[in-house]
């Protein structure tokens, strides 16, 4: 199976291991990934919030460059996602307005999470695991861009969704029932109001560690980063770390979770590296 | 928001006719409140966005774009996606942007608009966002200089802040965009 690929700039930097579990997770499930040559940045959110024409004609740069591959547009960040919808949409219904003859691509753009979570490729997951995250209790934080609006994005789920809670329950580790999966954690005020952020994302890791989880999923690099380094933890209080859903699959699936990896992490991410342990130490002890 | 009477006479026709080629139909809101009560930032604002919809009803642009809550709104789309009358609200909220930064007005959050000029600085330049160019031109901006050393530090130490930035071959198709290509219409 062949995707045109749209990393996004978050995935070139502060997610730059995103992407590396993005590509390393495709290539076991026999997933072809071509990147969208010379892709531009989409603009998200900077763009869109403060200049009409700019923030639709950087995604839609990208998309007529994914116009001539023809195949599905894969992409991992929830904010690029949600622009490349936007522009999409904008461009089927008036491409004259924006200096496009034709458009009519038959690709689909697909989110990351709901893509691995159809069933098909959720049993792929599943069968080529090779140490289930037994015990880890995941609280599932979806925040807003690859749900919000629904008009653009096409989420079916948009204030129940529950494509990561799926993931995480094909490599064996336990979603929690919890308020906060679908709030916002503020990413785009980060860092010009981090009093803003800080209250947010106490908020969510209040609400998640209040329901049980030991540690945060997401699909959206931007929260992951955000609700990672905008915790404000006591010298004895334990932070939750915020994983990607591939970063759980490319463990799952390996049955490593390699150091380089973990100190990727802001948070302490000993609480993968225990589960991962432990699930080893069981198999040995069954053998 | 104070009780002062507004007037019909008052509504900024032009403004109007602007949300309405963006397909923002603010005469829609019946005021039930949805939007105010979902959002995330809601507690920080001082116009909550039910009442950023009824004054943009009104045509009150001026008073919109002194606001807070037009910079401090983080673009999250809770309010258009609750709305019973699907009125776009995260739309509006870009438009009263745009505007108040094409007409110079001083922004009551001038840290905001200096991070996203920082941010499409960047990207006018190399296509690509590239952060420590971004966030060393953000501090400039903001004056923010000493605000998230520590941060900045350790991501860097975790190799999350690449040294150079990536420049793609489209600059050209860049620059086009940046320099206004579609405002030649007035839109």
């Amino acid at each position: 199976m062949k995707l045109s690929y749209y990393p996004g700039c978050s995935l070139e930097g502060t997610a730059l291991d995103y992407d590396q579990s993005v590509r390393e997770i495709c290539e076991k499930l026999d997933i072809d990934l071509v990147d969208i040559p010379d892709w531009n940045c989409c603009g998200a959110s900077s763009a869109h919030m403060t200049d009409h024409e700019v923030g639709m004609r950087l995604p839609m740069r990208n998309l007529l460059l994914a116009y001539e591959a023809g195949h599905d547009i894969l992409v991992p960040c929830a904010a690029c996602f949600q622009r490349l919808k936007a522009a999409d949409k904008t461009l089927r219904e008036n491409p004259g307005f924006w200096d496009i003859g034709v458009y009519d691509p038959a690709f689909d753009i697909l989110h990351i999470s709901s893509f691995l979570a159809d069933s098909d490729t959720g049993a792929k997951i599943s069968s080529k695991v090779s140490k289930a995250l037994d015990g880890l209790k995941i609280a599932c934080y979806y925040g807003c861009l690859s749900l919000r609006n629904p008009r653009i994005t096409d989420a079916p789920n948009w204030e129940m969704p529950d494509n990561l809670e799926r993931i995480v329950t094909a490599v064996g580790a336990s979603p929690v029932a919890w308020s906060h999966r679908t709030e916002c954690c503020s990413g785009s005020l980060t860092m010009a109001r981090p009093d803003i952020a800080e209250k947010l994302v106490e908020d969510i890791t209040v609400a998640a560690k209040r329901a049980g989880a030991d540690a945060l999923v997401t699909d959206c690099p931007m929260c992951q980063a955000n609700v990672e380094s905008r915790q404000q933890l006591g010298t004895e209080e334990k932070g939750l770390p915020v994983f990607f859903a591939t970063e759980l699959i490319a463990a799952a699936m390996s049955g490593t979770y390699p150091v380089k990896q973990q100190k990727s992490h802001l948070v302490s991410a000993a609480v993968l590296t225990d589960v991962m342990a432990e699930t080893a130490m069981r198999k040995e002890g069954a053998v | 928001m104070d009780n002062a009477c507004i007037s019909p006479g008052e509504r900024n026709q032009k403004f109007l006719k602007k949300l309405k080629a963006r397909n923002v139909d603010v005469h829609a809101c019946y005021q039930c409140g949805r939007c105010s009560s979902g959002c995330p930032i809601g507690d920080f604002f001082d116009l909550n966005v039910m009442e950023v919809v009824r004054l943009a009803a009104y045509g009150q642009e001026e008073r919109l774009l002194n606001s807070h809550t037009i910079w401090l709104c983080a673009a999250c789309e809770t309010c258009g996606t609750r709305c019973p009358n699907d009125i776009e609200i995260p739309v509006l909220m870009d438009v009263l942007r745009e505007l108040a930064l094409r007409k110079g007005v001083k922004p009551a959050e001038p840290r905001i608009p200096a991070f996203h000029g920082s941010f499409l600085g960047s990207i006018s330049r190399w296509g690509r966002a590239w952060e420590i160019g971004m966030i060393a031109n953000y501090k400039v901006k903001s004056g923010d200089l000493m605000g998230d050393m520590k941060l900045g530090m350790d991501m860097f130490l975790k190799g999350k802040l690449k040294l150079l930035p990536h420049s793609i071959e489209g600059k050209a198709e860049i620059r086009e965009i940046f320099s206004g290509k579609g405002k030649e219409y007035d839109r």
